[in-house]
C-alpha cells in the first residue's frame, strides 16, 4: 500500500475505513438496518458482507432500541461494535442504550469496564423529507457526559475519524451528513486516524473566525471564498469533533481576529453554537471586538415544501452577509 | 440421590448468604446509615442460586435494580457488595454506583442497572459477542415482571430468536412492579407465553424451589451451548421485603400495599425454609450442619459490614474520574 495522493469520495472513504479496521481487528463488527442493502446506506457498506460474512455484518429489522443495546452489550463483553442508523431520527428510539447505558457505564461502575461502541447516525436533510427525516441531533448527544461526538466534513476526516472512533475505548457518536457523501478529496490508502477532539484550520485569515462542522463546514468553505473576493479575510475552522470541543484552537484564532461566527446545522436553543458562544464568553470575552453571531437552524421543525426549506437551511449568503455586517459594525 | 452433597450444600449456602446479607441491610437503611436506594432480594434467593449454579464462571449475567442476589450467586465478593451499598471506594463500583450498579467482570457479572428492561438488550449483545467469537458462553438476562411492559423486551426476544443467540431470558415474576400488582399491569398472568410468539422456547417454573430452578436452567444452558437458544423462563416468586427502602414494608414501617394474607401465604413458601427442610429430610445435612453453615455465613457477613464501614469514601478530588477510559 502507498500513502500517495488518491482522490476518493466521502462515502467510499468510510467504506475503506470499515474494510481496513475489520481486516485489522477481529473484534470489530457492524450491525444495523440495511448494512447488506446496496442502496440503503449509501455505498458505505459495499463489499463488507462478502468479505466478512453475516456473523460480523449483521442486518437487522427495525428495532433500534434492542439493536443499539446489542451493540453496547457486545462492547461491554469485549467487542468493538459499530451500529449504524441510516436515519438519525430513528435513533431516538435508542436513547436508553446510548444515554442511560453506554454513556454512564464506565463511570457508574467505577471504571471496571469500558464500552468501545461507535453509534453511527446519518443525517438526511432537504428533499422535502420533512420533520422526521431531516433532523440534526448532535447537540442532544453532546450534552451527555461520557459520550464523544464526531462529525467529519471531508473524505480524509471521514476515514480517519471512523477508524479513531472504532479504536476509542469509549462510546463515540459518528454523525455524518448525506449531503457530504458525494464530496471528493484526498484520502491516503493506508489506515490512519484523525485525533478525536482536535479541530483544524481550513484556511488562515485575520478578520473573522468562522467555525462550523459537518456539512456547514462545506457551506462555510464556500462562503469564505466569496468573502475573500470582497476583501474580508476569514479564518476557517472545522471543528471535526463536537465533543470534546477544541476550545484552544477557537480561542487562539479569536485572539487574532476578535470576531466570531458559528455556523451550525442544528437548532439554535441549547445547540452546539450556543455552547461554543457560552464557552467563549467565559474564556475569551476579552478578545471579542463585536458580539458573537450564531447562524443555525431556526427553532422550527424541518418543513417539507422546498419553498420553506430554502428559508429554513442556513445558506452561503447568510454567512457572507453576517460577516459583512460584522465588519461594518467594528469598522 | 440425584445431586452431590457438595452441590446441595452450595445451594443452601448461596441462598443463606444472600438472605442474611439482605436482612443485615435492613437496620442501617432504617437508621439512615445507608442512603442509596436498596431493593432487597429476600424471598427470591432460589432463582439467583439455581440459575447461577447452572452457569460456568465464564458465562455472563446482567442484572437489574434488585441484583444483590445475582451478584453474590455469580461469585461476586460479599465485601465489595456491602462496601458498594455503603458507597465506599472499596466497593465493586468504587462507590460510583451504589446498590443498583453491581459488577464483577472477572466473574462474568457484567452489570446491573435500574432502568427497567434496560439490560435485556445489553445481555443480547453479550450473547451476540459469544456467537461471533464462538466462545460457547451463555448469557443470562435477569429482569422482573415489570419489564414485560417495556417494548425493548419484545424487540430483544425477536432479535434473539432470529439470530439463535445463546441467551436465557430469566423473568423473576414477584407479582409486583413497584407498587402495582401484576393484575393492574396485564390482563392475563401469562408472561412466559410472550416468548412463544417470537419462536423462543418458553417455560414457567416455581421460582421458590432451587432444585426446580436449577434443573430448568440446566436444560436451557445445554440448548444455548449447542446453538439452540434462546430460551425464556418465567420463575414465579415473591419478595419478602418492600419494593425499596425503609418506607416500604421493612419491619416496623408497614406501608406495603400487598394483602397481608398474600404475604403470609408466600412466607410459607420461603425458598430457604423449604430447601433446609428437604436437606434434613433427605439426610443431606443435619440440624447441626445447617447451624454451622449459618454461623460461618454470619461471621463472613459481619466481617464484610465491618470492612465496608471502615472503608474510605471516594475522594472528592476524584469526582471527574472514570467519565472516559483514557
Amino acid at each position: 500500500m502507498s500513502s500517495g495522493n488518491r482522490i476518493l469520495q466521502y462515502s467510499l472513504a468510510i467504506n475503506e475505513a470499515l474494510h481496513q479496521i475489520m481486516a485489522a481487528d477481529k473484534s470489530v463488527f457492524l450491525i444495523g438496518q440495511g448494512v447488506k442493502s446496496p442502496w440503503y446506506v449509501g455505498n458505505t457498506t459495499g463489499g463488507l458482507l462478502k468479505k466478512y460474512g453475516a456473523s460480523r455484518i449483521i442486518d437487522t429489522p427495525v428495532s433500534e432500541n434492542a439493536v443499539t443495546g446489542t451493540a453496547v452489550g457486545a462492547a461491554i463483553a469485549g467487542m468493538r461494535s459499530v451500529v449504524v442508523h441510516p436515519r438519525i431520527d430513528f435513533m431516538v428510539y435508542a436513547f436508553d442504550p446510548v444515554i442511560n447505558e453506554a454513556a454512564n457505564y464506565h463511570y457508574m461502575f467505577g471504571g471496571r469496564v469500558c464500552v468501545p461502541v461507535v453509534i453511527w447516525g446519518i443525517v438526511n436533510r432537504g428533499g422535502e423529507q420533512a420533520a422526521q427525516h431531516s433532523q440534526s441531533l448532535h447537540a442532544l448527544f453532546a450534552h451527555i457526559p461520557g459520550l464523544k461526538v464526531v462529525m467529519p466534513s471531508t473524505p480524509y476526516d471521514a476515514k480517519g475519524l471512523m477508524i479513531a472512533a472504532i479504536k476509542d475505548n469509549n462510546p463515540v457518536l459518528f454523525i455524518d451528513d448525506r449531503w457530504l457523501y458525494g464530496i471528493k478529496g484526498n484520502v491516503p490508502r493506508d489506515m490512519y486516524t484523525v485525533p478525536i477532539g482536535r479541530a483544524v484550520i481550513r484556511k488562515k485569515g485575520r478578520d473573522v473566525t468562522l467555525i462550523s462542522v459537518s456539512y456547514m463546514a462545506e457551506v462555510s468553505r464556500q462562503a469564505a471564498l466569496m468573502l475573500v473576493k470582497q476583501g474580508i479575510s476569514v479564518e476557517l475552522i472545522d471543528l471535526r469533533t463536537v465533543k470534546p470541543l477544541d476550545k484552544e484552537m477557537v480561542l487562539r484564532s479569536l485572539k487574532k481576529t476578535g470576531r466570531l461566527i458559528i455556523a451550525d446545522g442544528g437548532w439554535k436553543t441549547c445547540g452546539m453554537a450556543a455552547e461554543i458562544s457560552a464557552s467563549i464568553s467565559e474564556e475569551g470575552f476579552r478578545y471579542l471586538k463585536v458580539p458573537i453571531k450564531r447562524i443555525t437552524l431556526p427553532d422550527i421543525p424541518a418543513p417539507a415544501s422546498s419553498v420553506l426549506e430554502k428559508a429554513y437551511y442556513p445558506s452561503i449568503g447568510d454567512i457572507v452577509s453576517a460577516a459583512k455586517k460584522m465588519m461594518q459594525k467594528s469598522a | 440421590m440425584k445431586y452431590s452433597r457438595t452441590l446441595l450444600k452450595n445451594f443452601y449456602k448461596t441462598m443463606l448468604r444472600i438472605r442474611l446479607c439482605e436482612e443485615r441491610f435492613v437496620h442501617p437503611i432504617i437508621n439512615g446509615e445507608i442512603k442509596c436506594p436498596v431493593h432487597l432480594y429476600s424471598g427470591q434467593e432460589a432463582v439467583a442460586a439455581g440459575v447461577c449454579a447452572a452457569l460456568r464462571a465464564t458465562d455472563y449475567v446482567f442484572g437489574n435494580h434488585r441484583s444483590h442476589g445475582h451478584f453474590l450467586a455469580k461469585g461476586g465478593s460479599l465485601k465489595k457488595l456491602v462496601a458498594e451499598v455503603y458507597c465506599r471506594e472499596t466497593g465493586c463500583s468504587r462507590g460510583r454506583g451504589g446498590s443498583m450498579h453491581l459488577i464483577d467482570v472477572n466473574k462474568g457479572m457484567l452489570g446491573s442497572t435500574p432502568i427497567v428492561a434496560g439490560t435485556i438488550s445489553l445481555a443480547l449483545g453479550a450473547s451476540l459477542a459469544s456467537k461471533i467469537r464462538k466462545d460457547r458462553r451463555v448469557t443470562v438476562s435477569f429482569f422482573g415482571d415489570g419489564a414485560a411492559g417495556e417494548g425493548v423486551m419484545y424487540e430483544s426476544l425477536n432479535f434473539a430468536a432470529l439470530n439463535k443467540l445463546p441467551i436465557i431470558f430469566v423473568c423473576e415474576n414477584n407479582l409486583y412492579s413497584t407498587h402495582m400488582s401484576l393484575r393492574e399491569c396485564r390482563t392475563k398472568n401469562n408472561i412466559y407465553r410472550i416468548g412463544g410468539y417470537f419462536g423462543v422456547r418458553s417455560y414457567r417454573s416455581d421460582g421458590n424451589d432451587v432444585l426446580k430452578v436449577y434443573e430448568r436452567v440446566n436444560r436451557a444452558v445445554k440448548l444455548c451451548r449447542s446453538g439452540n437458544g434462546p430460551v425464556f423462563i418465567e420463575f414465579m416468586t415473591y419478595r419478602m421485603r418492600g419494593h425499596v427502602g425503609p418506607n416500604d414494608n421493612i419491619h416496623g414501617l408497614h406501608t406495603d400495599i400487598r394483602p397481608k394474607k398474600e404475604i403470609a401465604e408466600w412466607r410459607k413458601k420461603d425458598p430457604i425454609r423449604k430447601f433446609s427442610k428437604y436437606l434434613a429430610e433427605e439426610g443431606v445435612l443435619s440440624e447441626k450442619d445447617l447451624e454451622s453453615i449459618k454461623e460461618k455465613v454470619n461471621k463472613e457477613i459481619a466481617g464484610a459490614f465491618l470492612f465496608a464501614k471502615r472503608s474510605p469514601f471516594p475522594k472528592k478530588e476524584e469526582l471527574g474520574r472514570y467519565v472516559f477510559r483514557e
